[in-house]
């Protein structure tokens, strides 16, 4: 029933049609449009209803997916709708004037040479000294003093490191905060998410265990406090991660887990399918909202394009990183409900406080190819169609 | 970088296609984006691949069908011009041009090249005939494994009998705009393209 309710989401925006960027969709479900075609005919054949004009429903459908569909704008920048100085953001380019070029040009003067820089040094020595002072913290005996400094250190580097990105941030709603003990969940638009969050609290980070740069960061982080690493083949066993999950959740001194359930980048105009693992493990759930205001600078990571370097440039040559967060007040699974309905009322929840669309398609069809199961779905709806009520299940 | 799109369609190109198809300037530059979101490749054409990408094309019954009738005979690869002129079959069809003047070419929207354009999702091996076989795959196609052969079987039959006229067992394309003579094939077979 779950898949039903999510095919119809997606079918059946609102009842009169729904306008977007190309095209004007006419949302009618599949028995109504079918219904209304043969109503041309003269006659009903018994036992069976099948008719040639069946065919333009599917057609019509293909073809308004072909022109603009619901999922695969999701996964490439938000157009605006008034250009914001940055070339990258220019996609129907044409001259204008001569002004507005010498604006432009000040503009990418003002950004790689003077904010860039800037940005940079202020970047190295937030990380640096993420490193030295969660290293020189890690040295010390664990105690109250320990978490304190911890805190001290962590909530410091993250902020020059927002500094460094230019980041405005709006808290709203901080009478939610997570608090230890618990999993906030939030929606994801690029590996920035974490500086975004991370600058009004501390959290315990999870993730996979990275080489490089990344590596050294992550193993000086957990010095200092428990973050959750994980190796690449551990990834895969969903019991070993839950259970690691469980144990740090059950201790009630740990720092809240930050978890972004979409598993993947999306460009913050809508919030896609969350995995339900997430709310398996138990304990409450504070959601969490970040909505990015693309005027100032686009967000959004598209790791098929650009690797983590080209990004972080890109977001240092943007004129700023705007941003809401908001708190949702702690959600906790209810009795006899599982894990799925669970993860779609957390992510309804989330979408409807940051104005974004609301999804059921999976964040992983940027790389995979969508399971056959949904199609499956569509032949049986309309084998019920043809042969009448009795075969239907 | 982010220039890319409008600045590779010459204004020539535009006005070509606005002839052909009957789309306006800002239409055109549109789909021409969309264009270029899917092609993957940056090579300016299109694969079957690249259609299957979009998930609402991949669960439709039919999606291999349609995404078919993008591709001419034998070919692989369809430009922004076969693009466009695919769709303009799905561009409404305005009152204005309901009084044109029957001596011009057909536009690519008129009611036969609707019905064309269904027709030969149908006519699987193009030869302008709509064979029994060729009805059974297209149906099993849209109820996939939910109907037996031989209930599918009497479906189709049934269909043949009901449009075929000169007794061929297969359905023309005349037979075919006869039988759908009452359906408002003008509203179901049009997407209101925004301008």
């Amino acid at each position: 029933l779950q898949l039903e309710v999510g095919i119809e989401r997606v079918t059946f925006r609102s009842k009169g049609g729904n306008c977007s960027h190309c095209v004007c969709v006419y949302d009618g479900s599949m028995e109504q449009e079918i219904g209304e075609l043969r109503r041309c005919r003269p006659k009903s054949l018994a036992g069976g209803e099948f008719t040639l004009s069946d065919i333009f429903y599917f057609s019509r459908k293909g073809i308004e997916s072909i022109v603009e569909d619901e999922v695969t704008q999701r996964f490439s920048s938000e157009e605006l709708a008034s250009w914001n100085l940055l070339t990258r953001t220019n996609n129907n380019f044409h001259y204008i004037s001569l002004r507005l070029t010498v604006i432009w040009g000040l503009g990418v003067a003002i950004r790689y040479c003077i904010l860039l820089p800037l940005r940079i040094t202020l970047a190295a020595i937030g990380l640096s000294w993420l490193v030295i002072g969660t290293t020189l913290v890690g040295l010390l005996p664990s105690s109250r003093m320990k978490n304190w400094l911890s805190e001290l250190v962590h909530l410091m580097c993250y902020r020059i490191c927002a500094r460094a990105l230019s980041a405005t941030i709006h808290y709203h709603n901080k009478e939610n905060k997570p608090r230890k003990g618990g999993i906030c969940v939030a929606n994801h638009t690029s590996p920035i998410d974490v500086v975004i969050l991370a600058n009004d609290g501390c959290y315990a980070m999870v993730g996979q265990v990275h080489g490089g740069l990344m590596g050294v960061l992550q193993r000086s982080m957990v010095k200092s406090c428990p973050h959750v690493w994980f190796e690449r083949s551990e990834m895969k066993d969903r019991h070993l991660v839950t259970t690691r999950l469980r144990n740090h959740v059950a201790d009630k001194e740990k720092l809240p887990i930050l978890i972004f359930p979409e598993g993947t980048c999306i460009n913050n105009t809508s919030v896609m399918m969350f995995k339900k693992g997430s709310f398996e493990i138990g304990g409450r759930i504070y959601p969490v909202t970040i909505k990015y205001d693309p005027q100032f600078g686009d967000a959004f990571w598209n790791s098929g394009k650009y690797n983590m370097v080209s990004y972080l440039l890109r977001m240092m040559t943007s004129w700023a990183i705007v941003c809401n967060v908001w708190y949702l007040p702690a959600v906790e699974r209810q009795e006899g409900e599982d894990a799925v309905h669970f993860a779609n009322r957390v992510k309804s929840a989330i979408a409807r406080q940051g104005g974004l669309e609301d999804l059921s398609w999976d964040g992983g069809l940027k790389r995979a190819k969508v399971k056959d199961t949904y199609k499956e779905q569509q032949q049986k709806k309309y084998s019920s169609m043809i042969v009448g009520e009795d075969s239907s299940d | 970088m982010g220039s890319r799109a409008s600045t590779l369609l010459r204004e020539e190109e535009i006005e070509e296609i606005k002839k052909e198809t009957g789309f306006s300037h800002s239409q055109i530059t549109r789909l021409y984006s969309r264009f270029t979101s899917l092609d993957k490749g940056e090579n300016g054409t299109l694969s079957r691949e690249d259609f299957q990408r979009i998930p609402e094309l991949a669960i439709n019954p039919l999606g291999d069908r349609i995404i078919n009738a993008f591709f001419p005979e034998g070919e692989d690869q369809v430009n922004f011009r076969g693009f466009m002129r695919t769709l303009a079959h799905f561009r409404p069809i305005e009152d204005n041009e309901k009084n044109k003047d029957p001596s011009g070419t057909e536009p690519l929207n008129s009611r036969t090249n609707k019905l064309l354009f269904a027709f030969r999702l149908y006519d699987l091996d193009r030869d302008d005939k709509i064979s029994r076989d060729e009805l059974l795959q297209v149906l099993r196609m849209m109820v996939g494994v939910n109907i037996s052969d031989e209930q599918l079987g009497s479906i189709a039959d049934r269909t043949i009998q009901e449009a075929d006229q000169n007794g061929d067992n297969s359905i023309s394309f005349n037979e075919f705009i006869k039988v759908l003579e009452k359906v408002d094939v003008e509203q179901k077979m049009s997407i209101r393209f925004l301008h």
